[in-house]
């Protein structure tokens, strides 16, 4: 007996539909209890005090058939993608092209960089954009070291970012020490307290890792708030000193570096000068991790995130080895928060929440743990990303959580899917992410 | 045990809780000799193992390394890292800790960790490119290229060591071990997994380390031919004590061996040999 | 002595609050190996559905408190039990075999949606409500003329909890749904190849943790008569804090946990400084997690070489 084939395929697809129908009713109908009293009901302090509230049907309704129209075109996607994490056979031509352009992705975006203040040297937003943008791929090249390489769950890296902007904004404007000099010691006490860190947290693992390093940087936070005659508590500390182009500074007056060079001043030249002063700290950073990849510190790094038992069989000092890849990673977070300071002029607690941290440690996660390229290109896209929703400010959390939850499904291992050999000795070939491990502390 | 040995073992003791996996267990490895620890399975054999490598603190017990020029170390007062680093103990794993997602020269190149951060200047000679740096850094280059020579991976030195088939693996954890330059070297199972081929290849690596090298091996293994070929001495435990020592042939006609092996008790066993079966 | 045991009968309901969102964490790491991040905003959220669910049957005219008491209770449990069900679903279980950085990371981002809906929902303000369960009881008067006091609201949230932690504990030993929770916890290959719906038992986990969290939530809100949308951050990292100290995996080592957490904060802000009570609850973390990596009642792990 032969079976129709147009009618079985026919009958294949139509419990498709009901099965798709079923599961975005589900969805509409959980949506409907989830935000019933969240969204339908509105509460707010009254005037007297008491609280009031009124009800917002009408956005209810609005959400759950967005709910339910959205899982429709999320099932859909599904039946026409495949499951996520299918693997796609790229054709080796295909494959062949990317490995060549990829070789390019990295100088071309260098050379770009440089003649950003060129090319937009009226656009004082973009400058401001990208200098935003150089403080985070710098932030992310120096949590790297400790996440990326060392496989050290780090979730307080912005205590070393405050500690950077704190010792350069306290030093400049007790001391008046300038920002060349203040440089160096931020860099030295933020490292400091990268070691401070790393001691108690030598025998902890993973998850346990990762919670007291964020207790840490609570705590530094709170240090900052709460000790107001030292830091100026909730309001910060005012009136950082600009830089100077060593000590020619860059203002209107008769000694300022415009008078100097013959040429008219220009407030640009103040934003000019910074971009071109966090691009040469980032690839001090980028230099310097690089280098050290291919030195025995840096591969006793990344021998400790793939097997610590291992390395202390080798005779590899893990004490050491952690402690380092901490104070390297703190003292670049320093570097940046001494930028940061002097850039904005002003620091307030406000700006050295977990939310930094996690922002940080989400450009390095989505750049792919190691790789150079991967967090730099990271870091355009997620504050790039974030300019973009310069409006919706209001949303700008709930967008960046939604971001990070399905980059996590989608790419877990990141943008950069390889990591790249320090040695070799005949062929350069980067080694797949599914090989590297995670680390697990 | 005598003092020609490079390890002596005295009394060595392992209590987990109420457990005594080691029980006041004395042994030693001759120098430049290879001895096996064998025995059946639970027998306390990888317990030893991590006493001697600093893995676990004995209960009690004294395990002394002496080095060629007389030097003795205590191996129960070192903490992990430094039994490798001063006393110059290397192991392998019995289920293989290589790093796998750096390349097998990676693997080796980190062995070399120790003499290489000397050479570097604690970094800083390193980081600006030193002559001096530079040329150890190809000293370690060559060893490791050497070493993966021996081994028959220098072909597939770049690649990533979690891509390897699992015989290739082992030998490369044995390679990078040596790369430590030892004095001890201490096999966890190396022959585990591993076919007739590839454990016939096994043997001869190990003879060639032993006697082109001069380092002395102390290895666990259940696969007997390998244990028959190349021991020197054979040390057989059970239930945490020594029942046996000798050369491989004495100890495979020990009637206490084939018992503790077969589950049997001795006069059983003995009944068995003498039957002629 | 009598401002000694007040803070006393403070801390430990603090404590107990703290505790019942510990049990959450500490259920959630026993059985996946996973820091839910955004518990500490589900805790958050039951505190809102509360709030709402409250103002409602007041404004129809209720007036018997007990009763409304009872219906907030279930109604919050519920809802918030749901959207316990939902961020497990959609940011963890896709997650569940992928490697261990993603799923927490998938969990602060969860977290920074949950604090921003409720920021957008019901706007940035502090909600205060008037005190709803008035009155205690004097124990003590003292010769100084300070009075040791226990309320009728701490009363009740010491009752509710003793009577939730019986009732889970009895679960978690001797139902079926607790043995395969147990189970999950041990191997979960194995559970699964004997039979236990491994997806369900997880969701369940998620579930019982978040109606927990709901009822710390409602404590907290009749306790200390207001919501905020950032309040479960802060009492997210103590409770866990308060996880890990007991020792995580332990739930009579969560509620140990969240007792020492509590007492700590309240002892240590009568008697040193308020606006260090949080640091002093995250010294103790690090401390303790220094002497004891696994927690004070945590099963050590032992690592096979």
């Amino acid at each position: 007996m032969s079976v129709n084939p147009a009618a079985s395929e026919k009958a294949s697809r139509i419990p498709g539909v009901a099965f798709i129908f079923k599961k975005a009713l589900i969805s509409a109908l959980v949506a409907l209890v989830l935000f019933s009293l969240m969204i339908g009901v509105r509460t707010e302090a009254g005037p007297s005090g008491q609280l009031i509230y009124w009800t917002r049907f009408d956005d209810l309704a609005a959400m759950v058939a967005t709910v339910f129209g959205g899982s429709i075109v999320v099932e859909l996607l599904r039946q026409w993608w495949g499951p996520v994490g299918t693997v796609r056979v790229v054709p080796p031509p295909v494959q062949d092209a990317l490995a060549v352009a990829g070789r390019w992705v990295a100088p071309v975006l260098l050379i770009f960089t440089f003649l950003v203040p060129v090319i937009f040297y009226n656009e004082r937003y973009i400058l401001d954009l990208g200098i935003l943008v150089l403080t985070y791929v710098m932030l992310g090249w120096g949590l790297n070291v400790v996440v990326g390489l060392a496989g050290l769950l780090d979730l307080g890296y912005v205590a070393f970012y405050a500690v950077g902007a704190y010792s350069y904004a306290l030093l400049a404007t007790n001391f008046g020490l300038s920002f060349w000099v203040c440089l160096p010691l931020a860099g030295i006490l933020a490292a400091f307290w990268g070691v401070l860190l790393g001691f108690p947290v030598l025998r902890l693992r993973g998850d346990y890792l990762a919670i007291v390093t964020l207790a840490f940087g609570e705590i530094i936070r709170l240090v900052i708030i709460n000790w107001q005659s030292l830091t100026g508590g909730p309001n910060g500390v005012t009136g950082i000193p600009r830089p100077t182009m060593f000590g020619i500074p860059l203002s209107p007056g008769e000694d300022g570096l415009a008078a100097r060079l013959g040429i008219e001043f220009s407030p640009t030249h103040r934003i000019v000068f910074l971009f071109y002063l966090i691009l040469a700290l980032a690839l001090l950073t980028n230099w310097v991790t690089i280098r050290l990849r291919r030195l025995p510190i840096g591969r006793a790094w990344e021998a400790l995130r793939e097997d610590e038992v291992a390395c202390r069989a080798l005779g590899i000092n893990t004490t050491t080895t952690k402690l380092t890849a901490f104070a390297t990673g703190a003292m670049f977070g320093g570097f940046a928060g001494a930028f940061f300071a002097t850039r904005q002029g002003f620091i307030s607690p406000e700006s050295f929440t977990f939310q930094e941290s996690a922002l940080v440690l989400a450009i390095v996660v989505l750049g792919g743990m190691g790789s150079q390229l991967g967090v730099a290109l990271a870091a355009l896209a997620m504050i790039g990303g974030f300019e973009l929703f310069r409006g919706l400010d209001q949303y700008r959390m709930l967008v960046f959580g939604v971001a990070m939850v399905l980059l996590m499904i989608w790419r877990p291992r990141g943008l950069v899917g390889h990591r790249a050999p320090t040695v070799f000795l005949e062929r350069n070939q980067a080694i797949s992410s599914d090989l590297v491990k995670e680390g697990h502390g | 045990m005598n003092d020609g040995d490079i390890l002596s073992v005295e009394h060595l003791t392992m209590r987990f809780g109420g457990i005594v996996a080691v029980n006041d267990l004395s042994f030693g490895a001759e120098r430049r000799q290879i001895t096996a620890l064998i025995g059946p399975n639970g027998a306390g054999k990888t317990t030893v193992f991590n006493c001697i490598t600093g893995f676990y603190k004995p209960t009690s017990g004294a395990m002394k390394l002496t080095h060629d020029d007389g030097r003795g170390i205590q191996l129960e007062r070192l903490n992990d890292f430094r039994i490798s680093k001063q006393a110059r103990v290397a192991r392998t794993f019995q289920n293989i800790r290589l790093f796998p997602g750096m390349t097998a020269l990676e693997n080796l190149m980190v062995a070399q960790h120790n003499a290489l951060m000397r050479a570097s200047g604690l970094t800083f000679l390193g980081l600006i490119g030193a002559p001096s740096w530079r040329r150890a850094e190809t000293r370690a280059i060559d060893l490791a290229r050497t070493w993966l020579e021996r081994i028959g991976l220098l072909g597939r030195a770049d690649d990533a060591a979690g891509n390897l088939p699992y015989g290739d693996q082992r030998r490369l954890e044995i390679a990078r071990a040596m790369c430590t330059e030892p004095a001890l070297l201490c096999l966890d199972e190396p022959a585990a997994g591993l076919n007739a081929r590839e454990s016939a290849a096994l043997s001869e690596l190990l003879l060639a380390i032993r006697t082109d090298h001069g380092t002395s091996i102390l290895l666990i293994e259940h696969d007997m031919s390998v244990v028959m070929e190349i021991s020197d001495r054979v040390v057989v435990m059970d239930y945490g004590v020594k029942i046996a020592e000798g050369t491989p042939r004495e100890v495979r006609d020990d009637p206490k061996v084939i018992a503790a092996y077969l589950g049997a008790d001795e006069e059983e066993a003995i009944a068995v040999m003498e039957s002629g079966t | 002595m009598d401002y000694f045991a007040q803070q006393l009968i403070n801390g430990l309901v603090l404590g107990s609050i703290y505790g019942l969102i510990a049990i959450g964490y500490t259920m959630v790491y026993g059985i996946v190996g996973m820091i839910n991040f955004a518990h500490g905003d589900i805790f958050m959220i039951g505190g809102f559905i509360a709030l709402i669910t409250f103002l409602i049957l007041v404004s129809f005219g209720l007036t018997v408190i007990p009763v409304i008491l009872l219906i907030v209770l279930l109604v919050s449990m519920a809802v918030t039990a749901l959207y316990g069900w939902t961020v497990e679903r959609i940011a963890y279980r896709p997650l569940r075999h992928s490697f261990r950085l993603a799923p927490m990371l998938s969990a602060i981002g969860m977290s920074f949606v949950l604090i921003n809906y409720s920021q957008v929902a019901q706007g940035a303000r502090v909600k205060p409500v008037p005190p709803i369960i008035t009155g205690g009881y004097t124990l003590h008067e003292g010769s100084g003329g300070f009075v040791v006091q226990l309320s009728n609201i701490q009363i009740v949230v010491v009752i509710t909890t003793v009577v939730l932690l019986a009732l889970f504990t009895w679960l978690v030993a001797r139902t079926r749904l607790g043995r395969d929770m147990r189970a999950c916890e041990q191997d979960q290959t194995m559970a699964a190849l004997l039979g236990v719906d491994v997806d369900r038992t997880i969701s369940m986990t998620f579930v019982i943790g978040a109606a927990l969290a709901a009822v710390a939530g409602m404590m907290y809100l009749l306790y200390y008569g207001l919501v905020d949308f950032f309040m479960g951050f802060v009492a997210g990292i103590k409770a866990f804090t308060a996880a890990v100290l007991g020792g995580i995996g332990s739930l009579p080592g969560a509620m140990l946990g969240g007792l020492a957490i509590g007492l700590i904060e309240t002892l240590w802000s009568a008697y040193f400084s308020v606006e260090y009570k949080d640091v002093a609850a995250f010294s103790i973390l690090i401390i303790v997690l220094i002497f004891l990596p696994t927690g004070l009642l945590g099963r050590p792990e032992v690592e096979k070489v």
